[in-house]
């Protein structure tokens, strides 16, 4: 046992030494986890019994759990104990008055990426509705979406409005004893979103994280559920481009997909959490749990992630593919430069006949960046016919980063089908000279170089997000070459 | 001499401590089409690379005057911005960026630098469509990657549908015609040929002189062991045709 983990572990072991003493209606809890913080953290959210006792049986098997290590990343080690399980929403009054009281650094960036004014100072975390209606939007929407009868709200609302579907969902997907940092989660999540799209409903927009202004502050712990009755159609966009400042250290969050007979879920996310400073000093880990599964005939479900952020990323969006006929996609963009760390992929779990999966996997390393592509692909011995077809690319800018690719194969039925292809790559002095003799500067000719080779996944994301993506793969990789 | 197109004078580069071209002098005025002949290994393409501003070129002396500036102090993208491009001997691949997306980022790089407002994009279209037709490509070239999966011929002609997009006032041609079938050599030439105006300039550099039957220039020069050893007009082409660089290199020992 490391040094560190036999410090957790004795924390662990002794319990929470300070006591409760804090008053109960203080918005935020003393460090420390423990069954009175669970209990604490239900009741202020005004849970029913089955949730308050889904979260306990959550810890006590957290408690027995260790910290995973297998994956290729160096990890400093996290006091548990030292994190705070609950703090209401950050108070406005405690955020900059305006954008002159925001850090220069940041709003340049969002200059770069072209967010709109309105929406820097939102992201900056300036007083919402001092600059941005947001109220007025954000009914609009859920009249439509209401008349639908889609339901997009947050987590701790389906709790108070639907616990019927959060009884029967929550946790079928991603159990609770599912990993250490999915224990975590269920054990003191904060909030998160909550979608149901009714039978034959196809979802009249794209749901967004960035019309629910108030996800904006679900903290380290989200949660977040989909359900897409029968026939229905959803496509749901997580994070924004912009990239949010954030000093938690540990974000774990959990999302559970669930697509029944014939149901579609897309869903996309682009995550730009602080990756630390150039040195790697600080940024955030992002140990995330992200699993559909798709429990009908013919049901699909597709993932689309560009990954820039963050000093660690810790990842895997996964398909169940349960129901005969259903399909999984995986589409891929990471990057890592300066001293970042990810380690991400997918698992395709084909137990349906003639399921099919295709993964899409393009990493890029930059700077001391370490990027592993991590990904199991399994056929059980009821998957006949099931086909897999898995593309990993990784692309190398300058020589003290690193790729690294573990695919991992377990085939049961003699009549699946499983296509790896695999490609390493440098950017190299020829394309990038032919693009200086064309009269494009080195900044954008990286940038060209480099949205091109992620083409194929770009194309997955909905335009708008597409095209800030690709913005923002630019602004991530600023200086790699040169 | 101050009002060449391109003055050379006296220019010397190493490649990793080898000396490639060894005191070169070269004057291009608008209106002229200039070939630059020689065997293999004489300096030709370092030439070309070197004006265009390609790095791993080391300069121990000389200088090169582009429009009466020094073009030795321009990074190689203001120099094509300038006016100044290069026709790949060999065009790299870059998958997954369109063709017609880099034509245009080329295209607006040099308005901008001359101040003018970005390509209309419907008008750019129809212009590029043009050009492709006297190339002989079709509209699938447009949403290609650039030059990926393009055979050689195909690559040439590229190069040669950006010179026509771009209207550079000085074209270095590296080595277009080789590799290329008589078809489309006759394609390319015709593409080179389109361009010429009194108001620009063409540098032609080849091994063989069929290319020269095409595009017929109005200087020959022959470069042996890194300087030109021999000047004149097309019939020193046709000459070397008949008699071998042994004839040149042979005179310059």
């Amino acid at each position: 046992m490391s040094e560190s983990t036999k410090q957790i572990q004795s924390l662990i072991a002794r319990g929470y030494q300070h006591g409760f003493v804090t008053d109960i209606d203080s918005d935020t809890v003393p460090p420390g986890l423990d069954e009175s913080v669970v209990r604490l953290i239900s009741r202020k959210k005004q849970e029913p019994e089955f949730l308050t006792e889904w979260r306990l049986k959550a810890l006590r098997h957290w408690l027995t759990m260790r910290e995973p290590h297998w994956a290729h990343l160096r990890v400093a080690p996290i006091d548990y104990q030292s994190i705070s399980y609950y703090s209401a929403p950050r108070a406005k009054k405690d955020g900059p008055k305006s954008l002159a009281d925001v850090d220069p650094k940041l709003l340049e960036t969002y200059e770069k990426l072209g967010v709109p004014l309105h929406e820097r100072a939102r992201l900056a975390g300036v007083a919402v509705d001092a600059v941005f209606d947001s109220v007025s939007v954000a009914t609009t929407f859920k009249d439509r979406l209401a008349a639908a009868g889609v339901v997009f709200c947050p987590f701790s609302e389906a709790v108070r409005n639907h616990p019927e579907l959060i009884e029967r969902y929550l946790g079928s997907v991603v159990p609770v004893a599912d990993n250490y940092f999915a224990a975590l989660n269920s054990a003191v999540f904060s909030d998160g979103s909550f979608v149901y799209v009714p039978p034959g409903v196809r979802c009249p927009m794209e749901l967004s994280t960035y019309f629910r202004i108030n996800a904006l502050n679900t903290g380290q712990f989200e949660r977040t559920l989909i359900i897409a009755d029968s026939g229905s159609h959803v496509s749901y966009l997580e994070g924004c481009s912009a990239p949010q400042r954030d000093e938690n250290q540990l974000h774990a969050a959990v999302v559970e997909l669930i697509a029944l007979d014939d149901a579609h879920i897309k869903y996309s996310t682009v995550q730009n959490w602080y990756p630390g400073d150039a040195n790697g000093v600080g940024g955030i880990y992002n140990f995330v749990t992200k699993r559909g599964e798709c429990r009908g005939r013919n049901a699909h479900i597709s993932w689309t992630q560009v990954e820039t952020g963050s000093a660690i990323t810790w990842k895997y969006p996964s398909c169940v593919l349960r129901g005969d006929g259903s399909s999984g996609e995986f589409y891929s963009v990471a990057t890592v430069n300066n001293h970042q760390q990810a380690d991400t992929g997918t698992k395709m779990l084909h137990i349906g006949r003639d399921t099919r999966s295709t993964i899409i996997s393009k990493g890029i390393s930059a700077g001391h960046g370490q990027n592993t592509y991590r990904g199991l692909v399994k056929m059980l011995p009821s998957a006949h016919g099931a086909r897999n077809f898995t593309q990993c690319d990784s692309l190398l800018m300058g020589s003290n980063c690193g790729a690294h690719t573990f695919p991992y194969v377990e085939v049961k039925n003699p009549s699946a089908t499983v296509e790896h292809e695999a490609s390493t790559s440098k950017i190299s002095d020829d394309q990038l000279f032919y693009l200086l003799a064309r009269g494009i500067d080195q900044e954008d000719a990286v940038n060209m170089i480099v949205s091109g080779f992620c083409k194929s996944v770009f194309k997955e994301l909905p335009m708008e997000f597409a095209v800030e993506a690709q913005n923002l793969l630019a602004v991530s990789l600023e200086g790699a070459v040169g | 001499m101050s009002d060449a197109l391109l003055a050379i004078r006296g220019l010397e580069v190493s490649v990793a401590g080898r000396k490639i071209l060894n005191g070169l002098d070269l004057t291009v005025n608008t209106g002229e089409v200039h070939a630059i002949m020689g065997p293999n290994g004489s300096g030709k393409s370092t030439l070309a690379h070197v004006l265009a501003g390609r790095p791993g070129y080391e300069i121990t002396a000389g200088t090169v005057q582009y429009q009466g500036r020094d073009l030795l102090a321009l990074p190689p993208e203001e120099r094509a911005r300038e006016g100044l491009f290069l026709g790949f001997q060999y065009p790299v691949e870059i998958p997954g960026v369109n063709n017609v997306y880099l034509l245009k980022a080329a295209a607006n790089a040099a308005r901008k630098q001359r101040g003018l407002p970005e390509v209309d994009a419907f008008e750019f279209l129809g212009m590029v469509r043009e050009k492709m037709q006297l190339m002989h490509m079709d509209d699938s070239f447009l949403s290609r990657g650039v030059n990926e999966g393009f055979s050689g011929g195909e690559k040439k002609r590229n190069e040669i549908l950006q010179l026509l997009v771009l209207e550079p006032k000085l074209a270095i041609l590296d080595e277009t015609d080789s590799g290329l079938d008589i078809d489309a050599l006759k394609v390319v030439a015709a593409g080179v040929n389109s361009q010429r105006s009194a108001e620009r300039a063409c540098v032609v550099v080849t091994h063989y002189q069929r290319l020269l039957e095409y595009v017929v220039p109005d200087f020959v020069h022959v470069l042996v062991r890194g300087r030109i050893a021999k000047s004149g007009d097309r019939s020193l082409a046709l000459e070397l045709e008949r008699r071998g660089y042994d004839w040149v290199t042979g005179a310059a020992a």
